[in-house]
């Protein structure tokens, strides 16, 4: 695959979302506004309305139906988009298990927004994180160019038929999907032979036959039966086999895209920037990623050996990248834009620290909680992390290992 | 804007004849009446169908992985969803068809739900779909109970009746309400068409199945069907006591295509013949359900229940032009 020529549009984040989601002739679209994802619902419709996409667009009358309908639609063999945020995802919550349950592989943009109550629109990540153990995959973008080429490398994931697991792809409400960014985007027909055309496993029936895995009247299938005690466990056993085995499906889609676009995201998995020699390092997701490259530029600038590591693939968690990419490290901030409440730390925290714990030379860790509800992120706050992880480093001793950072206490 | 339907013309034998598509083996209790709503509405399929299946009985009875009873493609994904998981169905039909991607000229899309899949938990995503106008034929099996959980209230359970959330108790006499008029509700969506029926009445419940899969559009079947268990009947007598609640007027048999309600001969009998409306007690005696209902202090509730059933019926009436 040769590198393509391409075009630079200036999109935001839910337009660019849109745009991908056109070029990947997807058949089926059910999904229900909410802010910050509005954009894309609305994009879209036009699209329909205008002819220039050859989709069904089921405009819901919720996201619980957004969902239920994704889900049948896939069982019958279409390619399924939605997209939501906040509330909407919180939902959909029943159906996210059903759709990862049922082997759906839809994919969906979530536009990361705070959860109420109190009720805010901004971002922060407690929406996606509070889905976390619900068996999807989650990708998230650090700009809007690469909002835009991950919802085409995730229908390529998701329908992988190593994989068949629905995707979702985070961009930070507000920060990405109402910013205006230059975007590069492929040519229709590049995207359209990238994806394909939607394919499914086949599956053993009822009565011992080998079928496509799909609702088809000549092939009789039950999908989504009772399933107890002596099966169920089996089926969950499948699902977390099949999420181990996306690591090296999205480091591969990601490589071909790579060659087509000439764009990469670290290998897919994380983003180590500046992380080779780097002493002090910070773990992150999202957008702040941006700020965070700014900050270690100007440290290293001034001689501090400062890196990032980014995860652009929250679950399947790419552990050995983490613990590869953090081994030798002095001292390691984790930034978690979701609070849990009541918990050890937020949700990456738990994650990092969990899985560098085995190593010999493990790094001092710390968490910053920053962000909730829309806060702002700025260098000077960043700049303040890297300072206390200095400190670390020189002193060995983590005073306070859980922070919230950028707010009044 | 009434149009024509059914030209579906068929014997007893060769009815019996029609190949299974909801399969025997399944587990659920002698004297099932859902059960036999769906194996009777599955011998009405016309063509190529796909069922979908709320959480409820029906749902739990007949897919008890590995088996299934279910000789065509069918998908369960949650309790209030059968409206949703048909308009997820018929919405990638028709553009996978459209693709070339789906060879068949047609599929039929059904629906199943129970009282509590419908009335109540499911109500939204039913009216819904009906509004966006999905091709597809929702069918309500009413046994007027959350069966599957072990007998609690819906809001299609009848005034008076017994459940374990709306017990007899020493000062509520069961249920305080009185039952949904969910078909009601459904013909004031302006949708193409709207029946009720009754597993004691086979023929009149197949042909409008039937025509419920026929027409374009959404289409709504109300299904009478009494549960042994949950009603505290005896297994051998579903079929007759779903009888007595039509001829009691209890549950009256009519259709509606585009808002115009028309009886069915069942209950169309009654209208022209008042005489043959029987007491609803002859109903209700049956049941344990209504026991505590005859005890002489609940006597009140008696009386209420039999004037909201002839209140109800001369309104049906009134709607269909025979008041
Ligand atoms: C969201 C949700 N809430 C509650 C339940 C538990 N539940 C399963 S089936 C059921 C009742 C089903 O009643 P109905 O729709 O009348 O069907 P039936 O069992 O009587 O056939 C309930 C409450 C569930 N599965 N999902
Ligand atoms: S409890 Fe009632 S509805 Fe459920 S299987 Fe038994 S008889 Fe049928
Ligand atoms: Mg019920």
């Amino acid at each position: 695959m040769a590198k393509v020529e391409q075009k630079t549009v200036p999109l935001n984040g839910d337009n660019a979302v849109a745009l991908a989601v056109k070029q990947c002739d997807v058949d089926v679209v059910a999904a229900y506004p909410i802010t910050p994802q509005t954009i894309i619902v609305e994009k879209f419709s036009e699209y329909v309305a205008d002819g220039e996409v050859d989709t069904a667009f089921v405009c819901v009358e919720s996201e619980h139906t957004a969902m239920a309908c994704s889900i049948t639609a896939s069982a019958t063999g279409a390619r399924v988009f939605t997209a939501t945020a906040s509330a909407g995802l919180a939902l959909m919550h029943e159906m996210l298990g059903v759709a990862s349950g049922c082997r759906a592989p839809i994919v969906m943009s979530v536009v990361n927004r705070a959860l109420s109550a109190p009720i805010n629109i901004h971002c922060d990540h407690s929406d996606a994180m509070s889905e976390r153990d619900i068996g999807w995959l989650q990708i998230y973008a650090e700009n809007s160019q690469e909002a835009y080429d991950s919802i085409i490398q995730a229908f390529k994931i998701a329908e992988n038929l190593d994989v068949i697991l629905p995707t979702m792809v985070g961009l930070d409400g507000f920060v990405l999907s109402h910013t205006l960014e230059n975007v590069e985007v492929l040519p229709d027909q590049a995207v359209k032979n990238f994806v394909g055309t939607r394919q499914v496993p086949q599956v053993m029936n009822h009565k011992g036959d080998i079928v496509p895995f799909k609702l088809d009247p000549a092939n009789p299938l039950t999908i989504g039966p009772l399933d107890l005690h002596d099966y169920y466990f089996e089926h969950k056993r499948q699902q977390e086999e099949s999420m181990r085995k996306a690591l090296e499906v999205i480091k591969k889609v990601h490589a071909d895209y790579a060659k087509l676009s000439g764009r990469s995201y670290g290998n897919g998995l994380v983003e180590a920037y500046k992380l080779d020699d780097a002493e002090i390092a910070v773990v992150c997701i999202g957008s702040t990623a941006g700020t965070v490259k700014t900050v270690v530029d100007e440290l290293r600038e001034k001689g501090i050996k400062a890196g990032l590591l980014r995860l652009r693939t929250f679950r399947p968690l790419p552990v050995e990248d983490i613990v590869s990419n953090l081994a030798g490290k002095k001292a390691v901030a984790v930034m978690d834009r979701a609070c849990s409440f009541g918990g050890n730390g937020g949700p990456l925290f738990h994650e990092i620290r969990h899985s560098v714990y085995d190593l010999a030379d493990r790094p001092q860790l710390v968490n910053y909680i920053y962000g909730l509800g829309g806060r702002d992120i700025p260098p000077k706050l960043i700049n303040r992390i890297y300072s206390t992880l200095q400190k670390i480093a020189q002193t060995g001793q983590v005073d306070k290992p859980i922070q919230f950072l950028g707010l009044r206490e | 804007m009434v149009r024509s339907m059914s030209e579906w013309k068929f014997t007893s034998k060769e009815f019996t004849q029609i190949p299974e598509k909801f399969a025997s083996g399944h587990r659920a209790c002698a004297g099932c009446g859902p059960a036999v709503a769906l194996r009777l509405i599955m011998k009405a399929a016309r063509g190529p169908i796909i069922a979908t299946n709320a959480t409820g009985c029906m749902e739990v009875v007949s897919t008890i992985y590995p088996y299934t009873s279910w000789n065509i493609p069918w998908i369960h994904t949650a309790f209030e969803t059968a409206a949703a998981n048909a308009a997820g169905i018929e919405s990638a039909i028709k553009i996978l068809r459209k693709k070339g991607r789906i060879k068949d000229e047609h599929v039929d899309v059904v629906a199943f739900a129970g009282d509590g899949g419908t009335f109540d938990i499911g109500f939204q995503a039913l009216s819904g779909a009906v509004e966006r106008g999905h091709d597809f034929l929702y069918v309500l099996y009413d046994n007027e109970a959350y069966m599957n959980t072990g007998i609690q209230r819906s809001g299609g359970t009848p005034h008076g009746a017994w459940t374990t959330t709306s017990p007899a108790g020493k000062v509520i006499p069961g249920k305080a309400e009185h039952k949904k008029p969910i078909a009601d509700i459904m013909v004031a969506h302006e949708m193409p068409y709207v029946a009720t029926a009754n597993i004691a009445y086979w023929k009149d419940l197949v042909v409008k199945a039937r025509k419920g899969m026929e027409v374009n559009g959404p289409a709504f079947l109300h299904t009478f069907a009494p549960c042994p268990r949950g009603w505290r009947s005896e297994t051998g007598k579903s079929v007759e006591i779903a009888r007595l609640a039509t001829e009691t007027c209890v549950f009256p048999l009519w259709e509606a295509e585009y808002g115009e309600y028309k009886l069915s001969s069942p209950s169309k009998v009654i209208a022209l013949k008042p005489e043959k409306k029987k007491p609803v007690d002859v109903y209700l005696k049956t049941q344990g359900r209504f026991r505590h209902l005859f005890k002489p202090e609940n006597k009140q509730v008696l009386e209420d229940i039999q004037s909201e059933v002839d209140r109800r019926w001369q309104k049906l009436l009134k709607a269909c032009d025979m008041a």
